[in-house]
């Protein structure tokens, strides 16, 4: 073939000659680069860059070949370049005056342990500080939305409520009939060898009513409700929906965040009535069916031993949780940056954040009440 | 014309550690439609975004309708923010509702009208702007982006606003749609007397429509005044930005 591109490297005494020929492309550089590192630069005082021979250069190769003139100048040697082929002595000059500078890069140096440990510090310092800010402002317009009930979006609040409350039940319902079931059958199985048959009654009534059936329905409404909050609010602020409505006078607290905060707080104890329902059913099933417990017997025994304190108890948390969720994922959705990745970053933050402020407040609860002696 | 409807005085806006502007001063008429011009990146949208109060600025001073936007409180914030209307880059129409909703909101929100009397004014507002009946019933995602600017442009002309902010109003639009664009701003101007603020980069809406324009360049004002000497200033953004251009 008569376009292969070769270098032919001849030395004599201190004059060294690269014959390039063929056409030089960014796909025969590296070779090239390779033999002409291997030369032994200590006695050169001429190179002489020979393209005669080349029938085309693209701009990669032109690049490659004003490097190459570079690397033997610095080395102190004089070079010159020979070439009669009016196209590739335009494309060198080109790249030759459009060329950036390479310049040095700074050098990262290894950031210590302690400087890491300080940065993320006080990163997460900023956040929690921009969340106490976002809580200011909540309460301010707080203040702003009930000084007049005219200010008070009911239509928004009951539709907020049908879709984060009323389109949960199933889901709520059926999930915590299944904790029910998994509980009661768990506990069953150790009642039974202790013949303490009767005590599962006890045990399902305290667990559900007080602990997991708000628990759950915190959870499940974190990953259902809290996740549309931030990535609804996310796409409005993307879409300068926001700046829109802020424009207009339209206070997005008042419009958007209020109204989805009360809702919730409205809705989540409604569904931690049905998911205490829910999964005292499917305790029931299962001490009926592991334990011949009967439903009459069951429910006999329920109100017996469990006191209905136990019953506010778990509704009591529902707006706290409620709190919690909502506040965390309205707060995400508006810390949306202009790009769509941040969405789902936030959505992803908002869920994991809002099930840990959960169960963190579960806990603070469950030391108070305990002090309290409740 | 009758006195400044804005005035913009030694504003210095601040992002981090770069400065976006620093000492800018201008002044904008009652009735005029004024132009905010500039190379890429040079503030144009942060100065828009800073006039309807939705960024803060440093320091300085900006006056709109007599409202010192420093030391402004959020009664008279609410005030102000009915009298004008902001046309945003790509509409910010509402996801959520339908065109004839979208308008007719302010209208729902700021006043007691009756049902029947709002229809009517979000029909005039819909046929002002050259959208057809038929097409208030859509929701934004069902129209194109012609469509969405002069739905955005009615939302805000809905409470009748002195003061009109436009964000490149006709970029993203073909050429015919924008030069209709432009025939509509004219018109509303005469026909609404509004003062218009505009950010644009389209030569041929800039010369058709503004009456006076200020560049923005470096920080500051690189030129503030109509368009007819333009060509003498000294600057490097107006000779490659107007140069080719013969009126």
């Amino acid at each position: 073939m008569k376009n292969r591109p070769t270098l032919k490297i001849s030395q004599i005494d201190g004059a060294l000659s690269l014959k390039f020929s063929g056409e030089m492309t960014v796909y025969n550089l590296s070779k090239n680069q390779e033999s002409i590192d291997k030369i032994d630069l200590s006695k050169l005082k001429h190179v002489d860059i020979d393209l005669y021979d080349v029938t085309f250069v693209d701009t990669a190769a032109a690049l490659f070949v004003k490097r190459v003139e570079k690397h033997f100048i610095t080395n102190s040697c004089q070079t010159q370049l020979l070439c009669d082929n009016n196209e590739i002595l335009r494309t060198l000059a080109l790249v030759e005056k459009k060329q950036e500078p390479l310049r040095e890069h700074k050098r990262h140096s290894k950031k210590n342990i302690v400087e890491q440990l300080g940065k993320a510090v006080y990163k997460h310092y900023r956040a929690f500080l921009s969340f106490i800010s976002f809580l200011g402002e909540l309460f301010s317009a707080n203040m702003r939305y009930f000084r007049s009930g005219k200010n008070i979006r009911y239509k928004e609040i009951a539709f907020e409520i049908y879709e984060s409350g009323i389109k949960a039940l199933g889901i709520i319902a059926l999930t915590s009939f299944l904790i029910g079931v998994v509980v009661a059958y768990q506990s069953a199985y150790q009642l039974k060898i202790y013949g303490a048959n009767i005590f599962i009654v006890d045990m399902l009534g305290l667990s559900i009513l007080r602990e997991l059936a708000p628990m759950m329905t915190a959870i499940v409404i974190a990953g259902r409700s809290g996740s549309a909050f931030t990535a609804q609010i996310g796409a409005m602020k993307i879409t300068e929906e926001l700046d829109a409505m802020r424009t207009m006078g339209f206070d997005p607290y008042m419009f958007l965040v209020l109204p989805r905060i009360i809702a919730l707080m409205i809705a989540l104890p409604i569904l931690i009535f049905v998911a205490d329902i829910a999964g005292v059913l499917g305790g029931m099933l299962i001490a009926y069916i592991d334990l011949k417990i009967t439903v009459e017997l069951f429910i006999e025994r329920f109100s017996d031993v469990i006191a209905v304190k136990h019953f506010y108890i778990g509704i009591f948390k529902g707006p706290f949780f409620a709190f919690l969720i909502a506040s965390i994922a309205i707060y995400r959705g508006l810390m949306v940056q202009n790009d769509t990745q941040s969405i789902g970053f936030n959505t992803t933050k908002s869920v994991v954040e809002a099930i840990f402020a959960v169960i963190i407040c579960d806990a603070l609860f469950s030391i108070a009440f305990t002090n309290l002696g409740i | 014309m009758m006195g400044a409807a804005i005035e913009v005085q030694n504003l210095k806006t601040v992002f981090g550690s770069k400065i976006v502007h620093e000492s800018l001063n201008l002044t904008i008429n009652t009735g005029e439609i004024y132009g905010l011009l500039g190379p890429s990146g040079c503030g144009k949208t942060t100065l828009l975004r800073e006039m309807v109060m939705l960024e803060r600025y440093h320091s300085g001073n900006i006056n709109i309708l007599g409202y010192d936007l420093s030391a402004i409180g959020s009664e008279e914030a609410q005030k102000l923010r009915r009298e004008w209307g902001v046309l945003f880059q790509a509409g910010a129409l509402f996801s959520s509702l339908t065109l004839r909703e979208n308008i007719a909101l302010p209208l729902v929100e700021y006043t007691d009208l009756s049902a029947t009397m709002i229809e009517e004014i979000v029909r005039f507002k819909i046929n002002l702007v050259g959208l057809k009946r038929s097409d208030a019933n859509l929701y934004p995602s069902q129209i194109s982006g012609g469509m969405k600017k002069k739905a955005a442009l009615a939302r805000a002309l809905a409470m009748d606003p002195k003061l009109l902010f436009l964000d490149e109003p006709t970029s993203g639009l073909d050429p015919i749609s924008a030069r209709d664009f432009d025939a509509l701003i004219l018109e509303l101007r005469s026909l609404l007397g509004l003062t218009i603020v505009m950010v644009s980069h389209d030569l041929q809406s800039i010369y058709d429509t503004l009456d006076r324009v200020a560049i923005i360049d470096h920080k500051k004002i690189a030129y503030e005044g109509t368009l007819d000497n333009i060509k003498s200033v000294d600057s490097k953004f107006i000779k490659t930005f107007f140069g080719k251009y013969n009126e």
